[in-house]
């Protein structure tokens, strides 16, 4: 039990220690502290409204999707198909950045190419389906159109180049990585 | 959309569950677990974010970025989109707000580049998944490619 609990606060201890300056900010400066925490609860009803989905998707995922499977679709010798995949499934995802390095992980774990996940994140962070609609009305269209078209480019090579920059190696490393992250 | 995710979250879930009890738990469990392992570091972040956009309001983005702004004016909106982290829903409409009140395409093409694509504050998450190597080389990447999309931008807007 004790053990437990100091493992417990190790592990969020940056946390509390954020939210222990957080807190004297509020009582130094009360308007900057009150509009921090309100800030903080708002993104954090953001993302507690679309997490949950996601998180219950990737254990299906990982329990269903067979590790042949996976390497067949997004797998090293997926081709074409692999890369329309990974744009599909970071364009039809919700929430932010850091909610893809989870799904990464499981990807990478069933054994999925590295530069297909590299996509998927790339897709993840710009060419979500809802922010496009949403930008097109906000900035116009054709700001949307240029954007969208450089960013499927952009992506593309970012991977690429990204995945040209490892070692066998690191990515040795990073596959084992995604092995242990999920086993605990 | 997020309602459309809960929607297929629940089906598969159902259609998971009439296939194997034991399965679906076991995936329960594992979402759980994926999502528990990282609560820290999201909690973090999100307090981070928040103090960031406390201190830094968009009337002081906008006096930054200015069309006169030119180069300089597309680094620092490079710069502030990578280190703060602002919802998609919140980022747009507070991009054409700036817009309206004088800031240039080039520098608002830039901020909305790296604000997506390159996230110091979340860089410690990213390492525990892809080490250092990859989580810099991608956000450099990401970085310069922003420039080259705040350039075709100023040409072509």
């Amino acid at each position: 039990m004790k053990e437990k609990m100091i493992k417990f606060i190790k592990r969020y201890r940056i946390f509390f220690l954020l939210l222990i300056i957080n807190t004297a900010v509020l009582v130094i400066f009360p308007n900057l502290g009150k509009k921090a925490f309100q800030l903080t609860g708002s993104n954090l009803l953001e993302m507690l409204s679309v997490l949950p989905p996601i998180f219950i998707l990737l254990g299906l995922l990982d329990v269903w999707v067979k590790r042949e499977t996976m390497i067949k679709y997004m797998g090293d010798n997926s081709g074409i198909i692999g890369v329309l995949l990974a744009f599909f499934l970071g364009s039809a995802a919700a929430g932010p950045l850091y909610a893809a390095f989870p799904v990464a992980g499981v990807l990478l774990k069933k054994g999925s190419k590295l530069s297909n996940v590299f996509i998927m994140l790339g897709a993840w962070s710009t060419t979500k389906i809802p922010l496009i609609l949403f930008e097109a009305s906000s900035l116009g269209l054709k700001f949307m159109l240029i954007r969208l078209v450089m960013d499927i480019v952009g992506i593309a090579v970012i991977a690429y180049i990204t995945e040209k920059a490892l070692s066998t190696n690191d990515k040795n490393e990073i596959y084992q990585k995604a092995l242990k992250e999920n086993k605990h | 959309m997020t309602i459309a995710l809960y929607v297929i979250a629940f089906s598969a879930l159902t259609v998971s569950f009439f296939k194997s009890r034991e399965k679906t738990l076991l995936a329960l469990k594992k979402a759980w677990k994926s999502f528990e392992n990282i609560l820290p570091q999201f909690l973090s972040i999100l307090i981070i974010i928040g103090m960031m956009l406390a201190i830094l309001t968009p009337e002081q983005i906008s006096k930054l970025l200015g069309s006169e702004s030119g180069w300089y004016g597309v680094l620092i909106a490079a710069v502030i989109g990578s280190i703060t982290l602002i919802p998609g829903f919140v980022a747009f409409p507070l991009a054409a707000a700036l817009l309206k009140s004088g800031a240039g395409y080039m520098q608002i093409a830039a901020f909305i580049s790296t604000l997506m694509m390159v996230g110091i504050v979340t860089m410690p998450v990213e390492i525990s998944y892809f080490g250092k190597k990859a989580t810099i080389v991608r956000n450099v990447a990401a970085f310069g490619f922003s420039f080259i999309v705040a350039l075709v931008m100023g040409v072509l807007l």
